[in-house]
């Protein structure tokens, strides 16, 4: 009985995977059909032109340009800023900790439009124009929501006693910080990066209102698509896939060395612990 | 504030007061308050602006009314205001999604949670989260693709013999709601399976060892031990269906208005910056009032997002 | 080099919860000094006092003569040894050992030689490049007092280090610190609620209870002179009776008992209150025939061999029991169970002492 029911199962987890992923792979394939238009029916042969016209789309790179400079800005500003507003609601508590913590993650709730709407008009009050500058910080007032909850799990397995010995020793409070809380801190604050950065590029409603004139990656695709699209949109998405995809199995990789590496350690200790030396 | 000054030293505590208060007070909290002012002004030209014709009124909030449009429920016609239509489409539309995206993603959360082997978890949901790496404009787009009028849906479907002509996928709502299912289903399935995940298999095997039937063990076991994901999920997904500009855009049509769109119209083509805010904070008033209810009905906090 | 403390009317509240009770001790420079005493008892707030972590509600703490008040923890010349020695585990055992140099501006070269030299004191030769994950309990405690000692700090502070160890391995590592501690000079203080290990390493102990001072002493003092109840009874075993003092004279006492009339030590009664003999029962002896005084006679209960003692027990006519412990020292008579004898004891031997009291160092 349980086997009929766990085939069941083990169906319907392919049919979710397959329902996931073949859209992308009708996207990707897209990008080597020889139409005009973007589809894979009817397939009118193999071709790489969509790759070559991609490669001399000027306005595409510079779109692409944008958003880079765009991601590269919110994760340079989103990481302290989470990181410094996790460590300060680490240290409070009660009340005040509630409160604080409820506002630093009602950004993430907050819809992207508004988030877009409401940077414009503040910014525009102290005469401000509208601009990149302005995505980026209206990026930045909900990414670093994302940044802040990663620092805070990793604090939470940090043991205070370590500070505390730094201290003891001699260290004043920025070598404190450099040498033994930041440390701790890498793997929250690099995924915080890797967050900050992908959840900008993707990112289209705030960009839409702040951008002033300036073109994103998501936006060109966007504007594009209404008026008249090639398949070089998907030749671009295909590259982009294949760069994340790249670039996840790459960090499972690495993440499943280091484990590898911890738990040989771990294993040596506790021979030598045996051992009773 | 002891604690910090004593742990830190007072350098690195201003340091991260400052930044804090940065990011709360001038990213988050400002603007918001600037936008619920605004909201309350009329549009002017810059020369009016600070004059006499520069009032405080609920003019922007009217707006949503006027225009009346024929709106038929069952057959019986309503005459309502335009942008109202819109908007109770917009938020039944997103409800409507958010069920679907909760039939989908439950079977699939509790097959991660209690079904496969742990060791093949780490890969499945890699393959999982491959789609949420990939561009929320891109996936939409990949559905503009399938639903095309000459597209491949409907060209498998025509060789298996299901259908005739083509179909126009693209009218009316449902497309809009397809794409938002495709797009938000992964934010269901994560909070389910993390609430699910710290329910004891062994509760469930009492239950069957009581002689529960399947269907009973989930209504009385599983169900109400996955609340807090269900909340959390719910949330994510309404609040990112009713806000979503992206998916109505491209897979809606004429027919099909999304309200986001509205304030995009107002924002963008009339440049009509104060309309726009009040539509906006309307937005944002009911997404707060949804978050709201979710956590009273489930009995959850707010600490229920955990990406 | 080494530095003497001393805790001047020293107390530490929490809220309303006084911790720490007008505490007054001196400790010499050099000296091994522990306070011993059960959890809660207060010993783990003076270790944070004196290291800078917590503050005194009032009274001052001097080290090397100087008053810490203001002082925080990375200006006083004390190092800490934490329970859970949190020892630094993204870095190398070298790293660890030569933290405090690098804080304080020390070249690389010149750290690494003294790492290497103090894993050499303490016998870990070959662990400067390892990670801390791979050591055993004791090695890592050998790795925590390396560092500490690296900071050439004039007062070593302790935090029961040896309390997550095993049996064996905590009677290697008591000596080892003894011998640390002697080829160093720097003073320790020490805290434990084990009041073997405070006994067998310490030059001076401090017994402590609810906050209070209870005795200062030598160890040999505090387990034969013990100055109140409380230490008494918490410093090895005993035999204890109730009873009224009948009459003083040149230091011992008559005590009337509901086992007779017996005669000890008188302790300082000053304070009021119940009084209680306390006889430890490695110096009961056991006879078949009546003694000169303090004799009882018992039947024998239960007798149990221990290793390297035998413990018996003998119920007197009220049926209070009076335990006696003998050295196994391979002679043939062990007593029956059931057998009439004498339990006795000398006089000088057994305290009369009220149950607790304050203290001076």
């Amino acid at each position: 009985m349980k086997t009929n029911r766990h085939f069941l199962f083990h169906l319907y987890m392919g049919l979710f995977l397959a329902y996931l992923l073949i859209p992308l792979l009708v996207m990707g394939g897209a990008a080597f059909n020889d139409s005009k238009l973007p589809t894979v029916i009817p397939w009118k042969g193999w071709t790489d032109r969509w790759f070559v016209d991609l490669w001399n789309d000027k306005r595409i790179w510079g779109a692409f340009r944008n958003t880079l400079l765009v991601a590269v800005a919110v994760a340079a500003i989103a990481v302290p800023v989470g990181t410094a507003a996790a460590i300060l609601v680490n240290s409070i508590s009660g009340r005040v900790r509630s409160l604080l913590y409820g506002l630093m993650v009602a950004p993430i709730l907050i819809p992207g439009v508004v988030i877009g709407i409401s940077t414009l008009l503040f910014w525009n009050h102290l005469s401000v124009g509208s601009g990149l500058h302005l995505s980026v910080l209206g990026q930045v007032s909900y990414i670093a929501s994302f940044v802040m909850l990663l620092v805070l799990a990793r604090l939470q397995s940090f043991d205070q006693a370590l500070e505390e010995a730094a201290l003891d020793l001699g260290a004043s409070h920025g070598q404190v910080m450099r040498r033994i809380l930041l440390p701790h801190l890498y793997p929250a604050i690099g995924a915080g990066a890797a967050i900050s950065f992908f959840q900008s590029i993707e990112n289209f409603n705030v960009t839409l209102f702040t951008r002033g004139g300036a073109d994103t990656l998501t936006v060109y695709v966007f504007s594009k698509v209404r008026s008249g699209i090639t398949p070089t949109i998907n030749a671009l998405a295909l590259l982009l896939i294949l760069v994340t995809l790249g670039m996840a199995i790459w960090y499972e990789i690495n993440r499943r060395r280091k484990e590898r590496l911890q738990l040989t350690r771990e294993a040596e200790g506790r021979r030598a612990e045996e051992a009773m030396i | 504030m002891q604690d910090l000054l004593r742990r830190y030293g007072t350098g690195l505590t201003g340091v991260f007061i400052g930044l804090t208060f940065f990011w709360l007070a001038i990213l988050v909290i400002l603007p918001n308050f600037t936008m619920l002012e605004s909201s309350f002004r009329p549009y002017l030209a810059k020369v009016d602006e600070g004059g006499p014709l520069d009032t405080y009124s609920l003019g922007n909030y009217m707006k949503v009314f006027g225009n009346e449009v024929g709106f038929s429920i069952f057959g019986v016609v309503f005459q309502v205001p335009v942008r109202v239509k819109v908007f109770l489409l917009t938020i039944f539309y997103s409800a409507v999604v958010t069920v679907i995206t909760f039939v989908l993603a439950y079977p699939l959360a509790y097959y991660l949670a209690k079904i496969v082997s742990p060791k093949s978890l780490p890969t499945l949901f890699l393959l999982l989260f491959v789609p949420l790496w990939v561009s929320e404009i891109l996936r939409s787009f990949a559905w503009w693709i399938i639903l095309a009028l000459k597209g491949p849906l409907n060209a498998v479907l025509m060789q298996l013999g299901v259908i005739d002509t083509e179909i126009r996928w693209i009218a009316g709502f449902s497309p809009v709601i397809i794409g938002l299912v495709y797009t938000y289903v992964l934010f269901m399935v994560f909070p389910l399976y993390n609430a699910m995940q710290s329910l004891d298999s062994n509760q469930i095997e009492a239950a069957e060892d009581l002689g529960s039937p399947w269907w009973r063990t989930h209504w009385r076991v599983i169900l109400p031990h996955a609340k807090p994901g269900i909340a959390s999920g719910a949330v994510m997904v309404f609040m990112l269906s009713a806000g979503s500009l992206l998916v109505p855009s491209l897979l809606g049509s004429t027919t099909s208005g999304w309200f986001t769109q509205t304030i995009q119209g107002i924002m963008l083509d009339s440049q009509d910056w104060n309309t726009g805010a009040a539509f906006a904070f309307m937005l944002l008033i009911v997404c707060t009032l949804f978050v709201s209810l979710a956590m009273r009905v489930f009995g959850v906090k707010l600490s229920d997002i955990a990406k | 080099m080494s530095a003497g403390i001393d805790l001047e009317n020293v107390s530490c509240d929490f809220g309303t919860f006084r911790a720490v009770d007008h505490v007054n001790v001196t400790i010499q420079p050099g000296e091994f000094f522990s306070f011993l005493g059960p959890s809660g008892c207060g010993k783990t707030t003076i270790l944070r006092m004196i290291s800078g972590f917590t503050d005194p509600s009032s009274g001052a703490i001097r080290i090397g003569g100087k008053d810490m008040a203001g002082q925080r923890p990375n200006q006083r010349p004390t190092a800490l040894i934490f329970q859970n020695l949190a020892l630094f585990p993204l870095m190398p055992i070298w790293e660890n050992i030569a933290f405090g140099l690098e804080v304080r501006g020390v070249d690389r070269a010149k750290r690494r030689a003294r790492a290497e030299e103090l894993l050499a004191l303490v016998d870990l030769p070959d662990a400067a490049d390892k990670m801390v994950s791979q050591l055993s309990g004791g090695q890592k405690q050998r790795v925590a007092i390396a560092r500490a000692l690296a900071v050439e700090p004039s007062v070593m502070l302790l935090d029961e280090p040896l309390s997550a160890l095993d049996l064996k391995l905590r009677q290697h590592m008591r000596a080892e610190l003894r011998a640390i501690q002697k080829r160093t000079g720097v003073t320790f203080i020490y805290i434990t609620h084990d009041q073997g290990e405070a006994l067998a390493m310490s030059d001076r102990v401090g017994v402590m209870s609810q906050g209070r001072l209870q005795q200062v002493a030598s160890p040999r003092d505090v387990y034969n002179n013990p100055a109140n109840g409380f230490v008494a009874s918490f410093v090895g075993e005993n035999n204890i009776l109730t009873g009224t003092v009948q009459n003083a004279n040149a230091g011992l006492a008559s005590f009337d008992t509901p086992v007779g009339l017996l005669r000890a030590r008188l302790g300082d009664v000053s304070g009021g209150g119940a009084m209680k003999l306390y006889v430890r029962p490695e110096h009961m002896t056991l006879s078949a025939t009546a003694g000169a005084e303090n004799s009882v006679p018992v039947t024998i209960g239960e007798v149990s061999f221990e290793g390297s003692f035998i413990a018996v027990q003998g119920a007197a006519a009220n049926g209070t029991i009076l335990t006696a412990e003998l050295r196994n020292d391979g002679m043939a008579s062990v007593p029956a169970t059931g057998s009439q004898m004498h339990i006795s004891f000398d006089a000088n031997l057994a305290s009369i002492l009220p149950d607790s009291a304050t203290v001076k160092g």
